[in-house]
């Protein structure tokens, strides 16, 4: 080790990049990640990209293909314009959760910015991708190019064939559900007492087709049926058939809507299918953000220590790195919530603290892993088994919250003025963590609305239902806006009603 | 497993299909704005740079993405926000207005707060919205008019090109007549043989005369063998590939002769309302040919070409003879713009007095010597704001008026307005270019 640190040069000298450099630097990050902080990444494609088609990847969630919609076109006019006019700059990488991982760099990233952002994309991130949870549940990193290939062949022959008009009719009204189109809580579908029947028909056919007895068969199958309608009464009924309540109202108008055809059932497809390959990402801002940036700060110190960078290239990189983990207070004028990779970034940085130097409260706080002398393990456990809200919940330490003197305001209705409930002392340290974590919580901060019936034999009414937590209502104009869409997919009146989630009182 | 991939060269304008999806989709207000911005801009400022692009601000009604959220007040919430300085437990702080804490910054978070929205139009986009639906004069009748392609021609074949070029079927001839000259053996051939060894070598065991057979087509196997793997099926010799070369289609040029009436009628009212129209026409001819040109002539009671600046700021006075423009014009023709090479515009504004019989040598001139040679004539009258009687009657108006009357009654190409207002000029100018179609509908009905 001690004749492998002498003889390491320097990786590069000056700010521009060639291909040659970052490859050399990409082995040195390798080397690092790998060896040092284990972790495990899917193949790297690094791609290097101008302005433009950073422009291009904003517009459609950073995806590499993607189908083509006017909303698509309205994001691209207004980042080109913000940048344009200097009023927003251009993210230094996009990386994709795909297997291989693409990241993209900018062509203006100086050789040093390319090398933080590989060690922050290629590895951090991919590493994160490849372990954390809920990107193994919820996606397919191998087949996302090619079902965004298919969507975007499927879509655009589609507008070949129906229209333009038609096609955009539907995506604008499955873009409005777009944040209902997920299934939030880890459990696919069951097939619905319907999708039974017509499965158990096809069998049926097969069957009395190998059988002179048809009769019979017929005679039993029906029986069993009215038998199940006989013991619910008729609402619960008519909500078993259609597997209500469903919380994914895309998927539900997807099956049941009567009157889509098969081409627009499978537009809403294609638009919660990739609702659910983004929903992960929202889920673990924090943590994502926050395994990237400790990755990157580890690796670049560690590339420093090997003396394999020149001071002016470490100074630039952490410049860079200051600026991104800036937390401003709530008072400043750059404030503008808490900003992920600070707290992510602290956060990490104070779990690898309480592993080498724990303190009382610390062994009080966290007893299962202060002065674990694998703080590399507990860094990767804790990025493969949690998400924002259970991460905070777990890990983020009183003297965390110190450090950022978190306090809590508690902003009722029903009172004139804020209240300042909790501070940063040892009575608020638990409310103080509780109410972080939940406001990354997704299913709190997202309104909880859910397909609760449906007469298909009367009058056809979709309804939905908003279950209020802590009265905090749905936001009037867009919501009717909203409805209008549905009622275009589902061809018939849809209707909201809001219940309390305390007593189940309706509004 | 990993590799680095420059992606910079990759055409351009990925999301050109989006961009045309919300043009399309703005349209109306995109096209309201356009013609409101069309007011404030001046000739010079058009034929200059070509690439410039139009800056268009549009509302964001109609181009909003709707979603279910929760309303930014109400209810009870927690928020946690760092850097606490002097609170305790227990204080209060008057709710800010406009919703507190992170729930004002949601609101502009996707562009759905801000009541406008602005961004650059390119100049194509920019005229084909302003002239959408317009089409140029005569299109088809006159055959001299050119229209400007840039196309691609193919240029026979090559030896070297790009794969989706191949051209396949002349790349077989090739092949198969070198496959046939050099005698490549074929694949039955090759099979026939491997067939007769196979069946040999079943026979074991063999007669010294098998053997000697056995070996000499194994032998000539060798030899297929061989000759097929140093003749190839295809060789690079082979290949043919389609070219392509761009060509454009005849060169073609107009040119706008811009004629006012500067005589001290013309206040900058008159002027102001002429500009707008001249404006209009050069904009539009600009988007049918390659090149356009401007020629400002003024006259009083004896024409002059100048520059934008003099044509129309310049104070000038005298009498009013029309013809003197018409003539200066035809002379400018006759110098400069051989009628084979250019397309002839005219464009006319008068304040519709003139002196004495001179609008019948208007006429004359019109008739015989420019209107043959020009594409499109149009003839803007500029009266009083109150003048009800004249707008509303056509056969009504001076020498002039009447004398033009009768030049569109002869020829199809020559067209006349009257106008009063700034937003007149738009109307006329669209009526002067609808599609002719149209035009014979109204005829009919």
């Amino acid at each position: 080790m001690q004749a492998a640190k002498t003889t390491r040069k320097v990786l590069f000298d000056g700010p521009e990049w060639t291909f040659e450099l970052m490859e050399k630097a990409r082995d040195a990050i390798e080397d690092i990640a790998l060896n040092d902080l284990g972790l495990e990444i899917y193949p790297n494609q690094i791609e290097i990209i101008s302005s433009e088609q950073m422009l291009d990847a904003y517009s459609c969630a950073g995806l590499p293909l993607m189908y083509q919609h006017w909303s698509f076109g309205k994001h691209f006019v207004r980042d080109d314009t913000l940048y344009r006019t200097g009023r927003q700059g251009l993210a230094y990488e996009i990386v994709i959760n795909s297997n291989p991982c693409i990241s993209y760099n900018m062509e203006e990233n100086t050789m040093a910015m390319q090398t933080l952002v590989m060690a922050h994309a290629a590895f951090g991130h991919n590493h994160f991708f490849k372990n954390n949870y809920l990107f193994l549940q919820w996606t397919d990193a191998a087949g996302i190019h090619d079902y965004l290939a298919f969507a975007k062949n499927y879509i655009s022959a589609c507008e070949e064939r129906y229209g333009l008009d038609a096609v955009e009719e539907i995506l604008d009204a499955a873009h409005a559900l777009q944040a209902q189109g997920v299934f939030r809580y880890g459990r696919p579908p069951q097939p619905t007492a319907a999708e039974r029947q017509a499965m158990q028909r096809v069998r049926d056919g097969y069957e009395s087709s190998q059988s002179l007895l048809d009769l019979w068969t017929d005679s039993t199958m029906r029986h069993e049926g009215e038998d199940s309608e006989d013991e619910d009464p008729q609402i619960s009924a008519r909500q078993k058939e259609l597997n209500l309540p469903q919380e994914n109202i895309l998927y539900f108008l997807e099956k049941n809507s009567p009157i889509l055809r098969s081409w627009q059932r499978e537009i809403l497809r294609i638009v919660r299918c990739l609702a659910q390959y983004l929903y992960p990402q929202k889920q673990t801002k924090v943590m994502n953000e926050g395994c990237a940036t400790f990755v990157h700060y580890y690796i670049i110190n560690k590339l420093h220590e090997r003396s394999q960078l020149t001071q002016g290239a470490y100074m630039e990189m952490m410049h860079s790195h200051t600026n991104v983990v800036l937390q401003p207070e709530y008072d400043d004028p750059r404030y503008g919530g808490i900003n992920p990779y600070a707290l992510g970034f602290a956060m990490m940085m104070d779990i690898r603290r309480i592993c080498q130097s724990p303190t009382d409260e610390d062994r009080e706080w966290f007893s299962d892993f202060a002065g674990d002398p694998d703080w590399r393990g507990v860094l990767r456990h804790a990025w493969a088994n949690y998400r924002d809200e259970s991460f905070i919940q777990q890990f983020l330490s009183p003297h965390l919250i110190r450090k950022f003197k978190l306090f809590t305001l508690t902003n009722d209705a029903k009172h004139p003025n804020l209240l300042v409930s909790q501070i940063h002392n040892r009575a608020g340290y638990r409310d103080i963590r509780r109410d972080l974590a939940q406001s990354y919580n997704l299913a709190y901060l997202e309104p909880d609305i859910q397909v609760t019936d449906v007469d298909l034999r009367g009058d056809r009414e979709l309804k939905l239902t908003h279950l209020v937590r802590n009265g905090i209502q749905l936001d009037t104009v867009n919501c009717e806006e909203v409805l209008k869409h549905a009622r275009k997919l589902w061809g018939y009146g849809v209707k909201m009603t809001a219940t309390n989630e305390g007593d189940g009182q309706n509004f | 497993m990993h590799h680095f991939i420059d992606r910079r060269r990759n055409p351009k304008g990925k999301s050109l299909g989006n961009r045309q999806r919300f043009l399309r989709r703005a349209r109306d207000n995109i096209k309201e704005r356009v013609d409101r911005s069309v007011r404030g801009k001046t000739l010079q400022q058009d034929s200059g740079d070509p690439n410039e692009g139009e800056k268009v601000t549009i509302p964001a009604k109609g181009l909003k993405e709707p979603r279910l959220a929760h309303s930014a007040t109400g209810g009870l919430r927690h928020h946690v926000l760092p850097g606490n300085k002097e609170f305790v437990v227990g204080d209060t702080i008057p709710r800010p207005q406009g919703g507190a804490g992170q729930g004002g910054s949601k609101a502009s978070e996707d562009g759905e707060g801000e009541d406008e929205f602005s961004f650059t139009l390119s100049q194509d986009e920019y005229l084909e919205i302003l002239f959408d639906g317009l089409e140029l004069p005569d299109l088809v009748e006159k055959n001299t008019f050119e229209t400007l392609t840039v196309g691609t021609r193919r240029a026979g074949l090559t030896t070297a090109g790009s794969p989706n070029n191949l051209n396949l079927v002349r790349t077989m001839r090739n092949s198969l007549g070198r496959r046939i000259a050099l005698q490549r053996p074929t694949m039955a051939a090759q099979k026939e043989i491997e067939s007769q060894i196979e069946e040999l070598e079943m026979k074991e065991p063999l007669t010294t005369k098998q053997q000697k057979l056995l070996q000499e087509l194994q032998a000539r196997l060798e030899a297929i063998e061989r000759k097929r793997r140093v003749v190839g099926y295809i060789d690079p010799l082979d290949l043919r590939f389609d070219t392509y070369v761009p060509e454009k289609i005849r060169n073609s040029k107009a040119v706008v002769f811009c004629l006012m009436d500067v005589s001290g009628s013309m206040q900058e009212r008159e002027k102001d309302l002429a500009k707008r129209f001249f404006l209009l026409l050069h904009l539009f001819l600009t988007r049918g040919y390659e090149q356009t040109e401007i020629v400002f002539i003024r006259h009083t009671h004896h024409a002059q070409e100048v520059d934008e600046e003099a044509f129309f700021y310049a104070r000038e006075t005298g009498g009013t003879i029309v013809s003197t423009a018409l003539e200066k014009m035809k002379e400018v023709i006759a110098d400069r713009y051989p009628t084979d090479e250019w397309n002839i515009y005219g464009a006319q504004a008068s304040d519709g007095e003139n002196f004495g019989n001179d609008s019948q040598r208007c006429k004359t001139l019109l008739l015989q010597d420019l209107l043959p040679v020009c594409q499109f004539y149009a003839y803007v009258e500029i009266v009083d704001e109150d003048a009800d009687m004249l707008l509303s009657n056509a056969e009504a108006g001076e020498d002039l008026w009447q004398a033009y009357r009768q030049v569109r009654n002869k020829v199809q190409h020559f067209e006349m307005q009257r106008v009063s207002l700034p937003s007149h000029i738009y109307p006329i100018f669209r009526e002067f270019f609808l599609p002719k179609i149209k035009g014979a509908q109204h005829a009919g009905s």
